[in-house]
């Protein structure tokens, strides 16, 4: 039993630290910051939700797994406010998209 | 078999430390520092859920958590403080 459930904690723990260097590496490459919130916000928030998840199994024990499942709720919330809060108030102080942005609807809004 | 797991695992997540510190200083803008600051922070609640499994201390899942809470407070404050800025 504990055997399977280390099983599943290396596989979770595996897969989210894959998923947050993916997250870095599409923070390095992609072209400007509004693009880079995409990699940022969600492959980061969801691969820290994985390795969460990850330890919280691996604990087995059952006050910890939802304590861990708490935490990973709070996470998928907040990442995605943070990530907009961050790109609307970019866009106000005049932060210029790259140049392979052509439509930006945030002006006809206004 | 875990052990090796969450050595892979740090290894991993420390390239992706080492990835947003290059944005961080890199820039080119304010927003980009910021962003990188923000995933500094959920990389580094991943470093210490895999660190709680390396030692089998479950007591620092609870400093991911409260790490949790303060990266996004960080966020909205730096966003505040984004918008009171100057336009450039």
């Amino acid at each position: 039993m504990s055997g399977a459930l280390d099983i599943v904690a290396s596989v979770l723990m595996v897969l989210g630290a894959l998923l947050t260097a993916l997250a870095a590496l599409g923070l390095l490459r992609l072209p400007d910051v509004y693009t880079r919130m995409h990699a940022a916000s969600k492959a980061g928030a969801l691969g820290a939700g994985l390795l969460l998840l990850g330890a919280g199994v691996a604990s087995s024990d059952l006050a910890i797994l939802v304590r861990t499942l708490l935490g990973i709720a709070f996470l998928l919330a907040t990442t995605p406010v943070g990530a907009h809060l961050l790109a609307r108030a970019a866009l106000r102080q005049g932060t210029a998209p790259g140049e392979s942005t052509s439509i930006i609807e945030y002006d006809r809004h206004q | 078999m875990i052990g090796t797991a969450a050595m892979l695992a740090m290894l991993l997540l420390g390239l992706a430390l080492l990835g947003t510190l290059v944005r961080v200083v890199r820039g080119p803008t304010l927003a980009d520092r910021i962003l990188g600051l923000d995933t500094m922070m959920l990389v580094l609640v991943g470093v210490i859920a895999v660190y709680a499994v390396q030692v089998r201390i479950s007591a620092y899942i609870d400093i991911a958590l409260a790490l949790t809470l303060l990266s996004f407070m960080s966020t909205i404050a730096f966003a505040r403080y984004l918008l009171s800025r100057r336009p450039s």
